[in-house]
């Protein structure tokens, strides 16, 4: 369980892009989402521990890890995947995925785990992080280090962000398994309809708060019918089309 | 040889015994054990210190190793090395040079190689230099490498100097006929006050030549690099050098790529990169778990693989 109390975030500069944020994370599969420049991808760095928040208390499983570096917030069961995936010369999809899972990662789990994203270990197991790979197998890969990790929280900012449509059929049917095996949390930021439609909870972030937090049944009604009312570029269909 | 000569055959040649195929292994100064086989023979040179390692034509998955290892404080020594590879062959020659100076006194070795590749022959070399010891006296290195390739001839060179080399100045020139090719991958670490000149020039002589040089470099602490790559294009002929750098703390890196054509159909290209680690990639590495020093030397360790 994940709990945010209060929560305020500063940007360089003093603009305030998360303001009191409190939210308690505890099912299986929770979903973020809202108008770009609503704070999202802050409040996954925040959990993360890439940015430190101006006020509040960020706790995991009761223990406050408000102070603790994103190193000490992975050890403690804390997963992230980028949006835009890092890419490094000379470091292969096997390096990162013997990192993501400890030194005991046989070459069996390392293809299993590519498996499940939908690429072929043989054909990727030595190849280099580097710009060779597409956007859609950076994703890819970087979903597969979160797997990889067998965390208990997992945050996924934006795994749809930037990628082919052939891509994005694929990752959503790797979502859709995920949330099928996963024994920990899931909080995955998305635009995607399809993402929200297999969330227990959503979260509509705006403006740096919590517009509003609950079950799917609940929120997604509202949601896309403000996308209907809005016109051709809702909230939902927002970023593939961008 | 002693334990502290047999560690550094290992460090520089990987080497837990005596290799399979023709070898020289030279240990302070002196030869310490050779091999010839049918195809490869191996000649002590009467004029200066050095071997000349004869390849017959037509050789086939053979090899060659040729380790230095200098274990005596003070000893400095130039050995010329000459290769003549016969039209045809396949071969790997792995050479390298492991310094220990626990002394107060300089210890160089200048390896200068040559090497005369025949039409249509193929080599792998593999160079490796080392340097360790707590002395005050210096390890130095300065290797030569001179590389003719006949009509149709291929060389891949893997050259790396990863640790304890205090100052290395290493040359390789290249001259290449019709049809050679030459790829050839640097890797150099500096640490403390280490200092690394590499100075590069092939010269494309032949048409449908080709040359391919990435050399990656990271310095750290208060170590500088220069590079230099000269890139001659005489002929239709393809060349490519690129040299990435990361640089640390505050060592210094000086790149100086030059080009030239002779001919219109010379395609040359030069990339050049100087800069730190990304800090999104420690922040990666770190959301897997890994401290921050952690993270760097798996960032450095894989660039310079």
């Amino acid at each position: 369980m994940l709990e945010l109390k209060n929560v305020s975030f500063d940007a360089e500069g003093g603009k305030e892009i998360l303001e009191h944020v409190s939210l308690v994370i505890e099912d299986r599969f929770v979903a973020v989402t809202g108008p770009n420049g609503g704070g999202k991808s802050t409040l996954a760095k925040l959990i993360a521990g890439i940015y430190r928040p101006k006020e509040g208390q960020i706790l995991l499983d009761g223990e406050d890890i408000t102070e603790l570096s994103v190193s000490e917030r992975a050890k403690k069961g804390i997963s992230y995947a980028f949006q835009q995936p890092v890419r490094f010369k000379g470091l292969r999809v096997r390096d990162l995925l013997n990192l993501a899972a400890g030194d005991s990662t046989s070459l069996s789990d390392c293809c299993q785990i590519l498996s499940e994203v939908g690429l072929c270990a043989r054909d990727y197991l030595d190849r280099e992080l580097n710009d060779s790979l597409s956007g859609g197998e950076m994703k890819r890969i970087e979903i597969a280090t979160v797997l990889a990790r067998k965390s208990k929280f997992n945050v996924f900012d934006e795994p749809e962000a930037g990628i082919d449509l052939w891509s994005f059929q694929n990752l959503i049917r790797v979502f859709e398994k995920m949330y099928g095996q996963t024994k920990g949390s899931i909080l995955i930021i998305s635009h995607q309809e399809r993402i929200l439609n297999i969330a227990d909870k959503i979260i509509y972030l705006k403006n740096g708060r919590v517009e509003n937090y609950g079950s799917r049944e609940e929120i997604l009604p509202n949601l896309l019918e403000g996308t209907q009312a809005a016109g051709t570029c809702g909230v939902l269909t927002g970023k593939l089309e961008d | 040889m002693d334990s502290i000569q047999r560690s550094l055959l290992k460090e520089v040649a990987e080497l837990d015994a005596l290799p399979v195929g023709a070898y020289n292994i030279r240990a302070n100064g002196v030869s310490a054990a050779r091999n010839t086989t049918a195809n490869i023979d191996i000649v002590t040179k009467t004029d200066k210190p050095g071997i000349d390692i004869i390849i017959k034509p037509g050789t086939k998955k053979e090899s060659v190793h040729i380790p230095v290892v200098l274990s005596e404080a003070g000893l400095k020594e130039s050995v010329f090395n000459d290769f003549y590879i016969g039209e045809g062959a396949d071969v790997v020659i792995i050479a390298g040079c492991g310094i220990h100076n626990c002394g107060g006194e300089d210890s160089e070795h200048d390896g200068i190689h040559s090497f005369h590749v025949g039409k249509n022959a193929h080599v792998r070399y593999v160079e490796k230099h080392y340097g360790e010891g707590e002395g005050r006296g210096k390890r130095l290195m300065n290797p030569t490498t001179e590389v003719y390739l006949e009509e149709g001839a291929s060389m891949e060179m893997e050259a790396t100097q990863i640790s304890g080399i205090d100052d290395t100045l290493r040359k390789t020139t290249a001259v290449l006929e019709a049809g050679a090719s030459l790829v050839i991958h640097e890797k150099v670490m500096t640490t403390g006050t280490q200092n690394a000149v590499s100075q590069f020039t092939a010269d494309l002589n032949g048409e449908g030549s080709s040359c391919n040089l990435v050399s990656r470099t990271v310095a750290k602490d208060q170590s500088t690099q220069h590079f230099i790559s000269v890139l001659n294009g005489n002929a239709p002929c393809a060349g490519h050098s690129e040299c990435d750098s990361i640089i640390m703390d505050q060592a210094k890196v000086l790149a100086s790529p030059q080009l030239s054509a002779s001919c219109t159909d010379a395609s040359l290209i030069h990339e050049a990169a100087i800069g730190k680690i990304a800090g999104e990639q420690l922040i990666k590495l770190m959301t897997l778990g890994l401290s921050e020093s952690e993270a760097e030397e798996q960032i450095v360790n894989g660039f310079l693989r």
